[in-house]
């Protein structure tokens, strides 16, 4: 492992060829996104859930592949990606808390409740992992064993 | 690594080059990334926001939505169509100046006014009773959920991380100025880009305001 600043392996660290981690977040974004359009625009009808659920699966399944990616990376910056995504998640957490007060606020119950709650849920962890990726790739390796 | 200077990088391919160049390597202030003075401002905001939507009172709400969309508006297309060419042609170093007491209130500023103009703006919408389906507007509506989530997704997918990774770039000893002018230039494109949608939503918000 490099321990040159600016350099990982050899290769600098804006040149490392990375999973397209920050690719498969923003589509992560637009699925969620649309899966709240799909289901505010049919209120205050019930929208027939089967595609709210495969947009919801969809979502579920691009962030689970992105932290398996994540978590195979070494060497990483995992100091500064864990400063960067603990400061987001918890910025993230009460935008979606937010959101989750007006549905909840608002009557909004049953399946139409957990489908969005998920999704808010996607939406907390999805975007502090893009934001802290987004500025760790860019970061020299520290000194030390591999995490 | 062969190094590319910070002014050779920094000048976008497509803009003159910043003339008078100092010497050397440029020099980068002190800045905080998060400005701390400014979140008790935003946790008030925030506060304002929830008493608003936990009383329902019009006049609350409409302050909230008008206000916040006014400002988000205004600031999209004044950064992305009025200071995103200017920054592009600036010298490099104060390109760095500006971009390190501006970039950091953005960090806040953005997201709270979107916060607020969106949780708002639905209670607002509910309280007026336009979320309905049989709402003879409601085209238009949905049409306005699309135009903001095309813009949420451009905002947090690519503007806002390319805005946190300059400032943590200009926060080392020696930052990348090629990979500061790569990441300036997506954070220009992607304000302009959401500048530009502004307009529809300036369409839409205004004919959805006289029914």
């Amino acid at each position: 492992m490099s321990a040159v600043a600016g350099t990982d392996r050899g290769v600098p660290v804006a040149e490392r060829r990375l999973p397209p981690i920050s690719e498969v977040a923003v589509a992560t974004i637009a699925v969620v996104v649309m899966g709240g359009i799909y289901l505010a625009a049919h209120l205050p009808r019930r929208a027939p859930l089967g595609p709210a659920y495969g947009l919801l699966g969809i979502a579920g399944a691009l962030l689970l592949w992105n932290v398996v990616s994540l978590s195979r990376l070494r060497p990483f910056a995992w100091d500064t990606f864990f400063l960067v995504g603990r400061w987001a998640l918890l910025a993230y957490l009460i935008f979606a808390g937010m959101l989750e007060f007006i549905f909840i606020f608002d009557h909004v119950r049953g399946a139409i409740l957990v489908i969005l709650t998920l999704m808010l849920a996607i939406y907390a962890v999805n975007i502090p992992l893009l934001l802290a990726f987004s500025v760790a790739r860019y970061q020299p390796v520290a000194d030390g064993p591999d995490r | 690594m062969a190094e590319v200077t910070a002014d050779q990088a920094l000048a976008p391919a497509a803009t003159p080059a910043p003339a008078a160049m100092p010497a050397g390597a440029p020099t980068v202030p002190e800045f905080q990334i998060v400005p701390l003075r400014g979140l008790p401002i935003v946790a008030a905001i925030l506060v304002g926001l929830v008493a608003a939507i936990v009383g329902n009172r019009l006049w609350a709400l409409d302050f909230f939505h008008v206000v916040g969309g006014g400002m988000w508006t205004g600031i999209d297309l004044f950064v992305g169509l009025i200071i995103g060419p200017i920054l592009g042609r600036l010298s490099v170093q104060a390109r760095i100046e500006f971009s390190t007491r501006f970039m950091p209130k953005m960090l806040i500023i953005m997201p709270t006014l979107v916060t607020m103009t969106l949780a708002a703006g639905w209670q607002l919408a509910r309280h007026l009773g336009n979320l309905e389906a049989h709402y003879h507007n409601h085209a238009w509506l949905v049409a306005s959920y699309c135009v903001v989530g095309v813009m949420a997704v451009i905002a947090l997918g690519f503007l806002e991380p390319a805005n946190l990774a300059v400032l943590f770039e200009l926060k080392k000893p020696r930052p990348d100025g090629e990979l500061i002018g790569k990441l300036m230039r997506r954070f220009v494109y992607t304000a302009g880009i959401t500048g530009v949608m502004q307009v529809a939503t300036l369409v839409i918000m205004t004919k959805l305001a006289v029914g």
